[in-house]
């Protein structure tokens, strides 16, 4: 089978909105697919990965632990956006994974040598 | 890449955040996107800025519906679907900044 | 060319399955091919045969529904999203003890692979959503 550079685009927030759940699905799903798989996260999409979610109190699956098995599935490439931690108080030292922080400009860059985006 | 944006400019950060990253190509606005693409309207001048790096587009239909088919800011150029089909299909890739 | 294309939101709250609609008929009419629409998220909400919108109004599903019937769209719902909405075929009613189904002509019920190897197998994915 082909081998295509896929890029799941994450721009949005946990919990409000169910998308970060929905993509994290799609990641696992793709990962079988063996295809060249990263994830961006930027904007509110970093805080996804955000540590310490505590979900009992809204009744909600928390899929923090799901960030952290996506390298059981040989998805390593985790780009996350230095501006948008930045803009949000944050630093790599809050996320629940280790992830490639970098310049918008790089992961840009990244975005262009695609052949699949997916965005959520 | 085609990076194809479908916010308002003045609710959402999606066409800010596309400028900022993307490297070039080009941006085509649809939806509530065509918003951006307007004159007088207070995202007009970030758009102009990047005249240079981007070509840009907007969906006819879309601007016709929202009432701003006449008043398309200079160096937009407006397509209709069967152009928006195109553009995707020139570019090497696309992506939808949701 | 092949073209895939995914539909992250509902019908009528957001514009989306309308833009996905229209591109994909022009999709059809400069002579490419679709390989496949996959709905995801409320997407899968398009696939409701149950919609009634006034009579003045269109008819997103039917409308998709029409379309895949002449043109053999492979219209594709995702069945994680869909088990969450609602959105049933006679499969998953069995299955899942549930008394009724729900889905559109045209429409299948399928797994998230069908998304990826879309991706896989279309020259260009084009993703409509809010």
């Amino acid at each position: 089978m082909t081998t295509k550079k896929f890029m799941f685009v994450n721009r949005k927030a946990p919990y409000g909105t169910i998308y970060a759940l929905e993509s994290l699905e799609v990641v696992l799903i793709g990962a079988a697919f063996e295809q060249d798989v990263s994830m961006a996260f930027i904007d509110d999409g970093v805080y996804q990965l955000k540590k310490g979610h505590q979900t009992k109190g809204i009744e909600m699956k928390a899929f923090e632990k799901t960030y952290g098995a996506l390298e059981d599935y040989d998805v390593n490439k985790l780009y996350v956006d230095e501006q948008s931690l930045a803009a949000r108080g944050l630093t790599a030292d809050d996320l629940c994974v280790p992830v490639e922080v970098m310049s918008r400009a790089a992961i840009g860059q990244l975005m262009a040598e695609q052949d699949v985006l997916l965005s959520f | 890449m085609l990076n194809i944006v479908n916010k308002s400019p003045l609710d959402r950060t999606a066409l800010q955040a596309c400028i900022d990253a993307a490297t070039g190509g080009s941006i085509l606005l649809i939806e509530d996107g065509v918003y951006a693409a307007t004159r007088g309207n207070a995202f007009e001048a970030k758009l102009k800025a990047v005249q240079g790096s981007y070509k840009l587009f907007a969906l006819g239909p879309d601007l016709d519906a929202r009432g701003f088919g006449d008043r398309v800011m200079d160096g937009v150029t407006v397509v209709d679907y069967a152009g928006f089909v195109e553009l995707v299909a020139e570019h090497k890739n696309c992506q939808s900044w949701l | 060319m092949k073209f895939a294309i995914q539909v992250n939101e509902g019908p009528y709250t957001h514009q989306a399955s309308d833009s996905a609609y229209h591109f994909t008929k022009a999709v059809l009419a400069a002579g490419h091919e679709v390989f496949r629409v996959f709905f995801y998220h409320d997407g899968v909400n398009n696939a409701t045969r149950l919609t009634t919108p006034p009579q003045d109004d269109r008819n997103i599903v039917n409308r998709w529904s029409k379309l895949a019937q002449g043109s053999e769209l492979d219209l594709v719902v995702c069945v994680a999203a869909a088990q969450r909405r609602g959105i049933v075929d006679d499969g998953e009613a069995k299955r899942n003890g549930k008394d009724a189904t729900n889905l559109a002509p045209g429409f299948r019920i399928s797994g998230l692979g069908q998304l990826i190897e879309a991706g896989i197998q279309a020259d260009r994915l084009v993703v409509f959503g809010d």
